[in-house]
């Protein structure tokens, strides 16, 4: 399902199978125990690189579970709305730089949980981000909507992502200011960028704890929202 | 002074008539009855397109009218009244539970460029036309409405200062590329309205909630629908 590893000062987390690695409450809490490993292993210099295997990232949660209750199934989508905010939470929390490298598609929790990383690099050949709860008639979670605000500036980018409908590939997205780069034509080329990327910000051997306070002062609403409280006020190296 | 007709899917709201097409209380009344008029009849793929006829997209508030109550008292009243009684249009356009698309046939100006900005879509001419917010040349502070609308949509502050700050008159290809609107390729009002259909068609192909829609754009603005009283978590039965 999901796997931590760790090389050197890089935690490498992936969502494993060929599948469409789709949230239903065990994924979840096994990405959450996971990212609460690195967090407890963190050390100055630490980062975390998201990614997995084979077509998709994330197609996002598992509605196929939430059916399968029948009159149950609101109640399900409730459940996973609710626990996967807690996941959207320990990213944000994380004393760390994380970055997602897209091997693949991103859709609604999916593309959320990619976007929740400081870094986001995808494919420029396969793969596309794409919000898909306006053609499948669901609401977007609050936590959704305020993700998206802190993280995409523009309002045409904003409504591009949520209200349009649109499978957006690798050079729009980057284009519109969502992901930072879509420069490769494998998943191999995404991760070893990432890596590259990853090896970088670990040698400045940054303090976690001050690097999640200062990322944390970026986003006070979501945070809020998130119940994520701002300061941890660490010793600086003055 | 404005007309609602429907062609198919797409409901156009159309600012008639040669002149500014100001907003004094009759017209922003009238708006907001034909806006209310499209939601009650709104259903799956509906689309609203908003237009002008003539050189003005809007002017703004009809100012002269304000004037026109004898003294500053009135006149500030006058102002005031049509600030508070706008509020309604621009709620009631972020509450549609349709995609809409302004379609500038000319300049949009102060309350005339916000409703051209409370849409989805802002498409302009290239040739002619210019967006101007004129408050800072005539020296009225800005409604509180007004500059969190141009927070919600506009994303850099270099564009936003653009805007409320410098007194430009600001043409089709430079409101791109300050992402305040969508497209100016176009070199007539006929080929914007053109566009805005051929996008009003595709949209409305798509067959969305429009409760569905409503509730994902206003979860985009949580701030300004607190000022506008605009309820903004709607929930909506999903097609599971």
């Amino acid at each position: 399902m999901c796997t931590l590893e760790k090389r050197g000062d890089l935690f490498l987390l992936t969502l494993t199978g060929d599948d469409e690695h789709r949230f239903h409450p065990d994924t979840i809490a096994s990405v959450l125990s996971l990212l609460q490993q690195a967090k407890s292993q963190s050390t100055k210099g630490s980062v975390l690189i998201t990614t997995g295997h084979g077509k998709f990232f994330s197609n996002g949660f598992d509605l196929a579970w939430a059916q399968s209750a029948g009159s149950g199934a609101i109640e399900r989508m409730h459940q996973m709305v609710k626990s996967f905010k807690t996941v959207i939470a320990a990213l944000l929390d994380l004393p760390m730089p994380t970055i997602a490298a897209l091997n693949g598609h991103a859709a609604a929790s999916g593309l959320m949980f990619a976007l929740s990383h400081d870094y986001v690099f995808m494919r420029k050949d396969r793969g596309v981000l794409y919000m898909s709860e306006l053609d499948i008639g669901l609401p977007v979670p609050d936590y959704f909507s305020e993700l998206v605000v802190a993280k995409v500036g523009s309002g045409i980018a904003r409504r591009e992502l949520l209200l349009s409908g649109k499978k957006l590939k690798g050079e729009e997205a980057v284009a519109l200011g969502i992901v930072d780069s879509a420069a490769h034509d494998s998943a191999a080329g995404v991760v070893e960028e990432t890596v590259n990327l990853g090896e970088r910000l670990a040698a400045k051997k940054w303090n976690g704890e001050v690097y999640v306070s200062i990322r944390k002062s970026l986003y006070p609403e979501l945070c809020r929202m998130l119940n994520l409280t701002g300061n941890n006020l660490a010793s600086h190296n003055l | 002074m404005c007309t609602l007709e429907k062609r198919g899917d797409l409901f156009l709201l159309t600012l008639t008539g040669d002149g500014e097409h100001r907003f004094h209380p009759d017209t922003i009344a009238t708006i907001l009855s034909l806006l209310d008029q499209a939601k009650s009849q709104s259903k799956r793929g509906s689309v609203l397109i908003t237009t002008g006829h003539g050189k003005f997209f809007s002017n703004g508030f009809d100012l002269a009218w304000a004037q026109t109550a004898g003294s500053k008292t009135g006149a500030a009243n006058r102002l005031h009244q049509m600030v508070e009684s706008f509020k309604p249009v621009v709620a009631a356009l972020l509450d549609l539970p349709m995609p809409t698309i302004a379609a500038l046939n000319g300049h949009a100006a102060a309350a005339g460029l916000i409703l051209a900005l409370s849409h989805d879509y802002v498409f302009m001419r290239k040739d002619r036309g210019v967006l101007y917010m004129s408050e800072v040349d005539i020296g009225l502070s800005m409604p509180e409405y007004f500059s969190a609308l141009v927070r919600a949509k506009i994303g850099t502050s270099a564009a936003r200062r653009e805007l409320l700050l410098s007194g430009k008159k600001i043409r089709g290809e430079e409101a791109v590329g300050l992402g305040i609107v969508d497209a100016a390729g176009y070199d007539s009002a006929e080929s914007v309205v053109e566009a805005t259909v051929r996008l009003g068609e595709k949209l409305a192909a798509k067959k969305w909630s429009g409760e569905v829609y409503a509730s994902i754009r206003k979860s985009l603005y949580p701030e300004l629908c607190g000022i506008l009283g605009v309820e903004a978590r709607v929930f909506a039965t999903p097609k599971l």
